[in-house]
């Protein structure tokens, strides 16, 4: 029973993105599937408007994620994955976009959810991706004056060099 | 002069910088508050003093091996998080755990979401004045530790759940036991509601304070009871349903107005209908094995077990990946989320075929639950920051990875 739904959503889904690929021809890459996960890999210039079309012609209400990866060397090296999430209709899909390092900007989804502002804020945070049209695009969980972009596979894990605002309390030997 | 220095007064606002170690804060959470008067007119919050950076090192670790640094995400409820954890490998690699493991997953999850919410009923409660309730709950949140400790040695950090079934069997003396402690538990969470439920002073504290209409909670990106309050039917146990969550039957109970009281009543009736799901969980349990032939194990040293596992199986082949690289994980990507206490906590893991996650992002909902306070705050006082603060049911170990 819960097999026989798990696979109308997946089959949903995938009518989902064909229609996405009679819209925006042009715009779609590729559509995968695994595990009953529906993967659709866009072209980063209409990326806002096929997010805008699936939350309001398809009812995509939710956006449960916002990410980045790096695929070091690579070219293009990021992606940015968003899963979208319809409460309604239980549906899942999945939209990636690849991004250079050489122009890592990309549309900012934030005035269609304001969940986006941080989960982009982040994305920025940790691997130095812009988000054109982001009202506040400044560093979240790191400090303020970080250099470099942790979650960057040439990123070593132990760090570059002590952090500058660590080093002024210990010289100051408070 | 004088004229125009109290106008100037009168029109900069107060500005006041709460925490980061505020005992009302939950952690080390920063507010940067400004008041016109004591009301609030923008609050900035500032987050990342407890970034550890998990996602990064879990990129270092094997797949099993990277379980354990879920347990220092949500430190209340840090079975949900492995099982979350779990889940998601276990949908990369195709194997299914067996029905024994999965009814004792869901004994557990439910046993962390009762602990989470009474730790969260006892801090809100404090916060706002209600002592009594505090030592009400830690009573009970105790003796769940305790049983967490019968169960697998451990109370806070337990690394329980293993990839592909769950580490040690439950025997039936202890089943027994936290059956008949749940019946004591629907007594106990009356006690609570006596408590508070009609208390004048709870009702004045919390009864339209932070209030969100449906469609902004979800724009907002709420997720659990935070959500619900506000009326939405979205409960990950229901929607994309795991473990043995199919086989028992409950409510997901729904709030009207979305303010700090509904948060509250959701979440006790939550906890009522966690009780129903353990007992009928723990009637319904099969016998049998408690993790399956294919999954990947800890316990044993490579060494040793390449003298006793078939080279075939795809527990030789993990192993042998360890030392060379060889393609054994399939290549996919995989988002699988569970319903923690807080709300929907979702794992994004992308393999490359290697034995470590090659990229694991975590979806935290006290995450985005921080990124709505500015908008609930909005013209409240200073005084109601802190109840809201209380009812979104924050951890900073979550939110800052």
């Amino acid at each position: 029973m819960a097999e026989k739904i798990k696979k109308a959503a997946t089959e949903a889904s995938l009518k989902i993105a064909e229609q996405l690929r009679r819209i925006f021809y042009d715009y779609i890459v590729d559509i995968k599937e695994f595990r009953g996960q529906v993967l659709v890999v866009v072209n980063k210039e209409k990326i806002k408007e096929i997010i805008k079309y699936l939350k309001e012609e398809q009812g995509f209400n939710h956006l449960q994620d916002l990410c980045g990866v790096d695929y070091y060397p690579q070219k293009p090296r990021f992606e940015v994955v968003y899963s979208l999430f319809s409460i309604w209709r239980r549906l899942y899909i999945r939209l990636k976009v690849k991004v250079d390092e050489e122009d890592p900007e990309i549309e900012s989804i934030s005035d269609l959810w304001q969940s986006a502002n941080w989960l982009e804020r982040e994305c920025f945070d940790m691997f130095g991706l812009r988000f054109k049209g982001h009202p506040d695009l400044k560093r979240i969980l790191m400090p303020e004056d970080w250099e470099g972009y942790p979650l960057r596979k040439d990123y070593p894990i132990e760090g570059k060099e002590v952090w500058k605002g660590f080093r002024e309390i210990v010289e100051s030997g408070v | 002069m004088g004229k125009l220095e109290i106008e100037k007064l009168s029109d900069s606002n107060f500005i006041l910088q709460m925490g980061p170690h505020h005992p009302a804060t939950h952690g080390v959470l920063r507010l940067f508050c400004e008041f016109e008067g004591e009301r609030v007119i923008k609050i900035t919050p500032d987050i990342g003093y407890l970034h550890r950076g998990i996602e990064k090192l879990s990129e270092t670790k094997t797949y099993p091996v990277a379980m354990t640094l879920t347990d220092r995400l949500d430190y209340i409820s840090s079975m949900i998080n492995n099982i979350g954890y779990c889940l998601a490998v276990e949908r990369l690699l195709n194997i299914e755990p067996p029905p024994r493991a999965k009814f004792i997953r869901t004994v557990v999850s439910e046993l962390t979401r009762l602990s989470s919410h009474l730790l969260w009923l006892a801090t809100h409660a404090l916060d706002i004045g209600a002592m009594t309730v505090f030592l009400y709950a830690f009573r009970e949140r105790e003796q769940i530790l305790q049983f967490f400790e019968k169960i697998c040695g451990a109370r806070l950090t337990v690394s329980y759940p293993r990839i592909g079934g769950v580490r040690f069997d439950i025997n039936s003396f202890v089943l027994d036991e936290i059956y008949k402690f749940m019946d004591t538990m629907l007594n106990r969470i009356d006690e609570y509601e006596t408590l508070l439920t009609e208390n004048r002073i709870w009702i004045a504290r919390t009864k339209n304070i932070g209030v969100i209409s449906a469609a902004e909670a979800v724009s907002l990106g709420l997720t659990g009871p935070a959500l619900r309050a506000s009326g939405v039917y979205y409960d990950v146990r229901k929607h994309m349903p795991y473990d043995a969550y199919n086989e028992v039957e409950f409510e997901v109970p729904l709030g009207e107005n979305g303010d700090t009281y509904d948060r509250y009543l959701c979440r006790i009736r939550e906890m009522r209908q966690s009780v129903f799901i353990v007992k009928q969980c723990i009637e319904k349990m099969p016998k049998g094995e408690i993790i399956t032939d294919k999954a990947i194990d800890i316990d044993i040293s490579p060494e040793r077990k390449r003298l006793f596992v078939a080279e075939d199986s795809l527990w030789s082949g993990f192993i042998a990946f360890l030392d060379e690289k060889r393609e054994l994980i399939p290549k996919g990507e995989i988002y699988s989320a569970v319903e923690a206490p807080k709300g929907e906590l979702g794992f994004y893991i992308v393999s490359d075929g290697g034995g470590k996650p090659y990229r694991m992002r975590i979806r935290a909902p006290s995450f985005i639950h921080i990124s709505a306070i500015p908008k609930l705050c909005e013209g409240h006082f200073l005084a109601d920051v802190i109840a809201i603060i209380g009812t979104l049911d924050i951890v900073m170990g979550e939110a800052d990875r």
